[in-house]
């Protein structure tokens, strides 16, 4: 069963793909571009769609997914916690 | 697996080009002359009437993109044949003589001077000739080289990044060997991932020419922008499925276009492509807008991959969805025609995923009508470029 997905193993983040998430739920992700899985707990109640940090980032880190740059933090964030727009936002415009 | 002896049954135009539909369509010039076009296709059944709220007082480049997604729509080879009806002679006259270069039936009629009564009587007569003629069109054995596939993404969310469009991307990486026309675009929803499309142009000229209308479209949003965007690109439905910026969302949309297929050229919008290859049109991200492009461009069928939930369709391109998100697919199955989640839950891989899509194609072009379709969608939406004189 797999919980949640990474496109690169490089990534920051990887997006949950069942419903119902919830906070200290271990789940079992699968990076597929390097084909591995890796597991994580929620630290957070995390909708389908939504993404979890998969690597501790702090305030102002450059977020990374698909092994490219998709903005910047504006607040640390921890592993397994939810990851979104309450705490990342766009460098370009 | 398609290959280069695959085949499909289309409808062969008169200036040799194929279409997957035979609508026989009242297409009018402008908003006056709606009323006229629905009276047409309300008294000709079997006609469409496709309405719009422009056509008057444009001018430069905005009143030549209004000409050209108009001739461009007429022209398509789903369309067997063309009614226009305008307020005036002179525009509509235009538009008649820029669809009759492709050797179809097309026959306009003016408001002014006659009334909505006698127009809708002149122009029914004609239309219902034009439908009976169209309906003894048969369709033949058409090489798949011969399709042109448009795609562009709606309501994404993370799961098309990772499912739904990286299918449309095995799909093109497949049929682009084939000798098939193929276009993206969505200029500003690229913002972030530009480099990796640019990196992908076939030569420098073409780089260049990407390079200009990117730029060209982040001045557009720098001039009028007074947030960072959020809830208009990425939208409210975006962020809603979890897509957080507009890099992310560029990201996954660049999915489409595969990992091996080259980008041929540049068009503008609604510009019809001179030759096969992979095309990038310089146009909107809104859905019925860059759609509506596609198919004024001549385009046949087109890929839409969505994560939320878009329910668009086109009047003359059937537009075939696909999905990856789990919860949408079971929340809104009449508007999935392609399922792709397994791919999430790797029950499938991506290449299985991608033979599922052009499975779909293949009946789609062979007639089967897709979820838009039977549905009735027929969302038909001129791009503006700028206020009206």
């Amino acid at each position: 069963m797999i919980h949640f997905v990474v496109h690169d193993e490089g990534d920051s983040a990887g997006v949950v793909v069942v419903e119902g998430v919830k906070s200290g739920d271990k789940l079992i992700g699968w990076v597929m571009d390097q084909d591995k899985t890796l597991e994580f707990a929620a630290r957070q109640d995390i909708p389908i769609g939504h993404k979890l940090a998969i690597k501790p980032l702090g305030a102002g880190d450059t977020v990374i997914k698909y092994g490219v740059d998709i903005g910047k933090t504006i607040a640390p964030i921890g592993v397994g916690e939810h990851l979104h727009v309450h705490n990342v936002k766009t460098k370009r415009w | 697996m398609i290959s280069s002896a695959t085949t499909f049954l289309g409808f062969r135009r008169e200036n040799g080009r194929v279409g997957v539909r035979n609508h026989v369509i009242i297409l009018p010039v402008d908003d006056l002359s709606n009323a006229a076009c629905e009276a047409v296709a309300n008294n000709i059944k079997g006609t469409m009437a496709i309405p719009h709220p422009y056509g008057r007082l444009q001018f430069g480049a905005d009143l030549d993109l209004h000409f050209r997604t108009l001739i461009g729509t007429g022209s398509n080879p789903n369309v067997a044949a063309v009614i226009v009806i305008g307020i005036e002679p002179g525009w509509t006259g235009k538009i008649v003589e820029g669809i009759r270069k492709t050797g179809k039936p097309c026959e306009g009629f003016a408001i002014e001077r006659n009334g909505d009564l006698k127009t809708i009587m002149n122009a029914s007569h004609r239309a219902k000739e034009f439908l009976q003629a169209a309906s003894e069109k048969q369709r033949e054995v058409c090489n798949i080289s011969e399709l042109w596939v448009s795609t562009k993404c709606g309501e994404s969310d993370t799961t098309s990044g990772c499912g739904a469009n990286p299918t449309v991307g095995d799909a093109f990486d497949k049929l682009y060997p084939l000798g098939t026309t193929l276009v993206f675009g969505e200029t500003t929803e690229l913002t972030g991932g530009e480099h990796l499309v640019a990196a992908r142009c076939r030569d420098d000229e073409v780089r260049k020419k990407f390079q200009f209308v990117f730029d060209r479209y982040q001045k557009v949003i720098d001039d009028h922008k007074t947030s960072d965007l959020s809830e208009s690109q990425p939208t409210k439905g975006n962020i809603e499925g979890g897509l957080t910026t507009i890099e992310e969302k560029a990201l996954g949309n660049i999915q489409k276009i595969g990992k091996k297929c080259i980008v041929d050229g540049v068009l503008d919008k609604a510009e019809a492509p001179t030759h096969a290859g992979l095309w990038f049109m310089d146009s909107s991200s809104a859905a019925a807008e860059m759609v509506t492009l596609c198919a004024a461009a001549g385009y046949v069928v087109h890929f839409f991959p969505t994560g939320q939930g878009n329910v668009i369709g086109n009047p003359i391109l059937p537009v075939i969805k696909i999905c990856a998100n789990p919860r949408t697919v079971k929340e809104m199955p009449e508007h999935i025609d392609v399922d792709t989640s397994g791919l999430l839950r790797r029950e499938i891989n991506m290449s299985q995923a991608g033979d599922k899509l052009l499975d779909t194609m293949l009946k789609t072009a062979n007639g089967r009508l897709t979820s838009a379709e039977a549905l009735g969608h027929r969302e038909f939406v001129l791009t503006r470029l700028y206020e009206s004189a």
